[in-house]
């Protein structure tokens, strides 16, 4: 469905060249459910953009649907629907109108424009407000606005970008649920853009991790978690066994830091451990047998955000120093 | 489930021939939406050049006085310019609604679709052009009882010329709004700069023969002069040289325009 070689795409900004994406190869199935996951400013967008032909790469091609986007660009958005991170919806317009004219841009006939806009605003939970200006809409109608407008001419591929941004957590999950039920319906292949990280986790079969412009990972969300981030694990035993207990745990974790704070006669332990939940049962029998029994024990799976941080030394959560 | 996906969408297959103009066409008709859904605006709209008409139209005539007009009253002199300042004031903030929608996202939702590049612009620059011909003919009419002698026809070929006019200056606004994307300032700073010595140096106002001389040589580079020319002899009922100029500094004003527009339009978008 995608295909690219070495996408590049270089901004000058005040006399300095920032590489926004350097020469990124890509391939998506059809079928596919992307995530593009990375911290703002990472080159998500700009990768989208371009495969939606609304930037021209500096170099480097792609292949979208089967068309060239250098070469024939509107036949890209002939078969691509596109989600921006804005409202599409005109602001003084009425909600059918655009629809129907969506449909039009894109070729449909006005008995079919009308039909499909008439089933996609039942589907989205619309249809009572086809009449209602763009402007008295509220946010997550607005967005779901933007996922029928994205819909008229039921596109085989659908790019969002950062879908859900700024939308509370029950418009999120109703917006997912509509995604998703499309997808079943049509196998809609899709490429998403998201600095969530649980709705990286939680929605898409692949992620690819975008950092400064180049793909740093791309694999299952379980994959990328079990093979970079292994269990978070925190330990507490009496301060009297302790030295037994940092051998056994310096030998179950090959490599890492392993974190000691001591208080009130008890030591905790933290470390990461690659498949911890597993090792747990055999290490709290190792320390019962060694004499050395744990007081408690923590276990947390490991979140994308960890996976990032392991990826490049940085947390992709918001506000966090870059 | 993987072959129903690599089918493209339903409407790509149905879709027909498309060209310039049926895209034009389309674009047009989304931006004609906003007055036929809300017919008041542009009954309101009329209501600026009413004000020039009633309250300084008598003002030239009293203070110019009746010779400078070529043997016409004043309202059938003062009319016309009028009729090309409502052009030139709706065309040239074609831009300012593109900003909107450049700031709100649903301009990149169109520029998503399959639309040419060229038809974006086109269509919007007619649409501030048909309300113009409502408008234009609307005002003749209102005018008929004080003194204005009505040409139809003449009316109708002064409103297509400004129309094509429309189109270019159309363009150079879109371009504009596109260049001054999030500063919305410079749009307006450029646009009120170049809007009122260009309309003051065309004599639509008071008569630029009034003036001093380095007045009328700057009023012959400027191509709102020829089509204030024009529309004056076409509104007195006359069709000659003036008409001709106009419509060559109309034509010239479009493709200058769309030429400027299309190029800034495809400068980064595919």
């Amino acid at each position: 469905m995608i295909h690219t070689n070495k996408l590049t795409k270089t901004f000058t900004v005040k006399k300095e060249t920032v590489e926004a994406v350097k020469g990124v190869d890509l391939d998506v199935a059809p079928g596919e459910l992307v995530a593009f996951l990375g911290p703002n400013g990472a080159g998500k967008s700009t990768t989208l953009r371009m495969l939606t032909t609304l930037l021209k790469p500096t170099s480097g091609s792609a292949t979208v649907a089967g068309v060239d986007v250098g070469k024939d660009p509107a036949g890209v958005r002939a078969r691509i629907g596109y989600i921006g991170q804005g409202n599409g919806g005109g602001h003084s317009y009425r909600v059918v109108d655009e629809l129907i004219m969506q449909g039009r841009f894109h070729g449909l006939n006005t008995t079919d424009a009308k039909a499909r806009a008439e089933t996609l605003m039942a589907s989205l939970d619309l249809a009572d407000l086809a009449k209602r200006t763009v402007i008295k809409l509220s946010g997550g109608q607005r967005r779901r606005m933007d996922v029928a407008l994205g819909l008229m001419h039921s596109p085989g591929l659908l790019f969002l970008d950062e879908p859900s941004t700024g939308m509370d957590p029950q418009n999120r999950a109703n917006l997912w649920e509509h995604i998703m039920r499309m997808r079943e319906e049509h196998g809609t292949t899709i490429v998403l853009t998201t600095h969530y990280m649980d709705e990286a986790d939680s929605m898409s079969e692949r992620v690819i991790v975008i950092d400064h412009g180049t793909i740093i990972a791309d694999d299952t969300a379980s994959k990328l978690k079990a093979n970079l981030a292994g269990d978070l694990m925190a330990v507490e035993v009496a301060a009297g066994s302790a030295s037994e207990v940092r051998g056994l745990l310096g030998r179950a974790a090959a490599e890492g830091d392993i974190q000691e704070n001591a208080y009130d006669g008890v030591v905790r332990f933290q470390l990461r451990l690659a498949q911890g939940s597993r090792l747990a049962p055999g290490l709290l029998k190792d320390m019962h047998d060694a004499g050395a029994p744990a007081q408690s024990l923590e276990l947390k799976p490991p979140t994308l955000d960890d996976v990032f941080l392991e990826l490049t030394g940085r947390s992709l959560r918001e506000g966090a120093d870059v | 489930m993987i072959e129903q996906a690599v089918a493209p969408g339903v409407a790509f297959q149905r879709r027909g021939p498309r060209s310039v103009l049926t895209d034009t066409w389309f674009v047009f008709w989304r931006e004609m939406l906003l007055p036929l859904r809300d017919p008041f605006s542009l009954i309101f709209s009329l209501i600026q050049p009413l004000v020039f008409l009633g309250l300084f139209g008598p003002l030239l005539g009293a203070a110019v006085g009746a010779p400078a007009f070529g043997g016409q009253s004043t309202l059938q002199w003062f009319l016309p310019g009028v009729v090309v300042m409502i052009a030139l004031f709706g065309t040239s903030m074609t831009g300012s609604n593109l900003q909107y929608e450049l700031m709100t996202g649903s301009y990149e939702r169109i520029l998503a679709t399959p639309l040419s590049r060229s038809s974006l612009m086109i269509g919007r620059a007619l649409k501030e052009w048909a309300p113009l011909v409502v408008q234009g003919l609307l005002i003749s009419i209102v005018c008929i009882p004080f003194g204005f002698v009505f040409h139809p026809l003449h009316v109708l070929l002064g409103l297509v010329i400004l129309g094509i006019f429309g189109i270019g200056l159309g363009a150079l606004s879109y371009a504009l709004a596109l260049v001054s994307q999030n500063k919305e300032w410079i749009f307006w700073g450029v646009q009120q700069t170049l809007l009122f010595p260009l309309m003051i140096l065309s004599g639509i106002m008071l008569p630029i023969e009034a003036g001093p001389g380095w007045m009328k040589v700057a009023s012959l580079f400027n191509p709102l002069t020829y089509l204030v020319n024009a529309e004056r002899e076409l509104f007195s009922g006359n069709i000659g040289m003036d008409t001709l100029g106009g419509l060559v500094a109309a034509v010239v004003t479009a493709v200058v325009g769309l030429a400027v527009g299309i190029r800034t339009i495809s400068r980064n978008t595919n």
